[in-house]
């Protein structure tokens, strides 16, 4: 009952010598994660935590203990080049959670991605879990609760406020993904909306959007024509003045492009409920099951 | 981060990109002295401030125009002694304005005909993408409102680069002729390699001329830097100039606080840009108007909650301040502690509206009970906004 992680998913942690790479790999490990390896160049041998073998290199850490995901914590002047090593080592599940990458490195991280069949989350992002089974990421484990809803969305908070609602209501999550707050990343929303629509053990799921670019619209558009689960939706931004950007890099309005009215009724013409205000998110989506 | 038009200038020199002769100067003697070295018939004189409109601005001594073409070196050091250390209000500086510190002096060019070239980081095709036209000197959004066939868009290969024949096609395209075709790709060429160099987010050439003597110069320049990618540009990094910024910004960026300013009266302190943006709209949906955006990070110190704090509540717009913390890497105790020293320590007659919730909520709700500070709690956050505006009203 999810996607992309669960029980099987095997967890390399690139950077997991450094502050929060360590931090997070024990995040992880504590909340059950199956952690088989790090990489840190220039520490391979090293042990982390007296059980989790540090390698130089991905490709090593591959052979080796055979992870088919990655979690990224490496600092974003290097960041780029540790997520095309991931990806020319063949590891199936990239998930980059650095904030701050230069968009001209994504740009050729992209480039590269295109002639792979790895996919890659992030980066500037939470994370993925599915409740219960597989944490990776810098999510607040207990905020979950194993169940039938999906979440999607490109911020960490807002993200922990959806699922904190749905799990006050009772209702436990399938798999919640984020997929970062930068302008150029990887999997994106319509991906997401994909999986979750074709994912047996997903009754329904929450889309969360924000000002800029039109990743909103095309998931709108794509769930219109083919998903016949019930979504809920809330975009944030309504309020943010024009060519400012919002924090995230990808958030901001230009060119009168990306505004939170034009996604909002994208939206609505593909059947999705609105939430109102982000402390209805959870209401939106048990009003949408009906 | 935007760069004084001198900046943009000694930019477009370094890496080969034509611009009319000229320098920026401080001084009225300095401004005599260049206007004499050029040697040209006429110089324009311009005042340096990164607000647009500066051609139709107001100094505040009532001298008109911020931009003036200047007959003589003489003529341009009496202009620019009306616009050195006076304060210019144009439609974009707001009503206080902005001091000139600095102005351009440069070679005036007799046009022929002018054009528009941007290269953009575009975020659909995740390609640098160069955008050009026939319509130089206009607004390009009209451009691309009333005549899109007048518009044409090129990505460029983000490893290959971009190709000569794609600058020769793109020139003559927009309508350079057959003679005129090289130069223009040549320009195109110096600006693509500075954009790709220093990486921009934006560089906007408007009007690109063809002068009456065949040269192709970039007369007017808008730059955009990635912000992400200025840890490796320290030379880009140095053009900012903060006398031209938010105070309450440039405040904030000193202690890595993500801060934007706006007009409205309710402060909030959010953990998360995006809970931060939906922050401000739940304010504006209970009918009030938020003061900022701030983001203080995932992992925010004490020292830096204090530090938010004290900007909030020094701006005198504010009227009350909403803290929505989601606690997951940040603890709640951690954020509870940093209100606490804050509020001690900066004397705050505002009503302070709190929502905590997540890591370590419990000791955070404990601490700030037991602390004494008159605040107000709120569940959630329908219940914080809405004892925010009220809290106003």
């Amino acid at each position: 009952m999810s996607v992309l992680v669960n029980n099987d998913t095997r967890l390399l942690v690139q950077g997991i010598t450094g502050n929060s790479g360590a931090t997070h790999a024990r995040g992880c490990l504590e909340y059950g994660t199956n952690v088989v390896s790090g990489v840190t160049p220039g520490r391979g041998g090293q042990v982390f935590d007296d059980k989790i073998p540090v390698y130089d290199t991905v490709v090593e850490a591959r052979e080796a203990t055979d992870c088919n995901a990655t979690m990224i914590f490496v600092p974003p002047a290097f960041a780029a080049d540790s997520i095309m090593e991931a990806i020319d080592a063949g590891i199936e599940l990239v998930v980059a959670i650095t904030e701050g990458i230069p968009v001209a490195d994504m740009m050729r991280v992209k480039a590269k991605l295109a002639h792979s069949d790895s996919i890659l989350i992030g980066p500037n992002c939470p994370g993925i879990i599915t409740p219960g089974q597989c944490k990776i990421g810098i999510m607040p484990g207990y905020i979950h609760n194993p169940g039938d809803i999906g979440v999607i969305s490109r911020s960490g908070t807002l993200t922990y406020e959806a699922v904190w609602q749905l799990t006050e209501a009772g209702y436990g999550q399938s798999t919640c993904i984020g997929i970062g707050g930068d302008p150029i990343h990887g999997m994106t929303h319509l991906d997401a909306a994909k999986l979750l629509t074709e994912d047996p053990d997903t009754r329904a799921f929450i889309l969360i959007g924000e000002i800029g670019g039109s990743e909103e619209e095309e998931a709108a558009a794509w769930i219109k024509e083919n998903c016949d689960k019930p979504v809920a939706a809330f975009i944030a931004g309504s309020t943010a003045p024009p060519g400012r950007r919002m924090g995230h890099a990808g958030a901001i309005i230009s060119g009168g492009k990306g505004t939170a009215k034009a996604k909002q009724e994208a939206l609505l013409d593909a059947g999705i409920t609105l939430a109102a205000t982000p402390s209805e998110m959870g209401a939106a989506l048990i009003k949408a099951l009906g | 981060m935007n760069i004084h038009e001198y900046q943009a200038k000694e930019l477009f020199d370094k890496y080969g990109v034509a611009t009319p002769a000229g320098r920026v100067a401080n001084s009225v003697e300095q401004v005599v002295e260049i206007a004499k070295e050029l040697g040209t018939d006429t110089v324009v004189v311009k005042a340096q401030i990164h607000a647009g409109g500066r051609g139709k601005g107001t100094f505040k001594s009532g001298f008109q125009g911020g931009v003036h073409l200047c007959d003589s070196p003489e003529k341009a050091g009496e202009i620019a002694g009306k616009m050195l250390g006076e304060v210019l209000v144009t439609h974009q500086s707001g009503e206080e304005g902005k001091q000139v510190n600095k102005v351009l002096v440069a070679a005036s060019v007799d046009i022929d005909k002018e054009f528009y070239f941007a290269i953009l980081m575009d975020r659909e095709t995740e390609r640098a993408v160069i955008v050009a036209s026939s319509e130089g000197g206009v607004d390009i959004e009209d451009v691309a409102e009333n005549t899109p066939e007048k518009l044409i868009r090129v990505p460029i290969h983000p490893t290959l680069g971009l190709q000569d024949y794609q600058a020769r096609t793109i020139a003559k395209q927009i309508g350079f002729t057959s003679k005129q075709m090289r130069p223009a790709a040549k320009l195109f060429a110096a600006a693509y390699e500075l954009f790709m160099a220093t990486d921009c987010s934006m560089v906007e050439i408007n009007p690109l001329v063809l002068t009456t003597d065949g040269e192709v110069i970039a007369l007017d320049a808008k730059f955009g830097f990635d912000d992400n990618a200025l840890f490796r540009h320290p030379e880009i990094a140095a053009l900012r100039d903060t006398d031209e910024e938010d105070p309450r910004e440039v405040a904030a960026s000193k202690f890595d606080l993500n801060y934007i300013g706006l007009d409205g009266n309710i402060a909030c302190m959010v953990n998360g840009a995006g809970l931060a943006m939906a922050t401000m709209d739940i304010i504006k949906h209970f009918g009030g108007d938020p003061a900022n955006f701030l983001d203080v990070g995932g992992g925010a110190t004490e020292e830096q909650v204090r530090e938010a704090f004290r900007i909030l509540a020094g701006d005198p717009k504010v009227d009350a301040i909403l803290v929505n913390i989601f606690g997951g890497i940040m603890q709640c105790d951690v954020i509870a502690q940093g209100i606490i020293n804050a509020a001690n320590e900066i004397e705050m007659n505002l009503p302070l509206i709190v929502r905590l919730e997540g890591t370590n909520v419990k000791e955070g709700r404990q601490l700030l009970e037991e602390s004494g500070i008159n605040l107000i709690t709120a569940s959630d956050l329908g219940d914080a906004a809405k004892k925010a505006v009220e809290s106003v009203a």
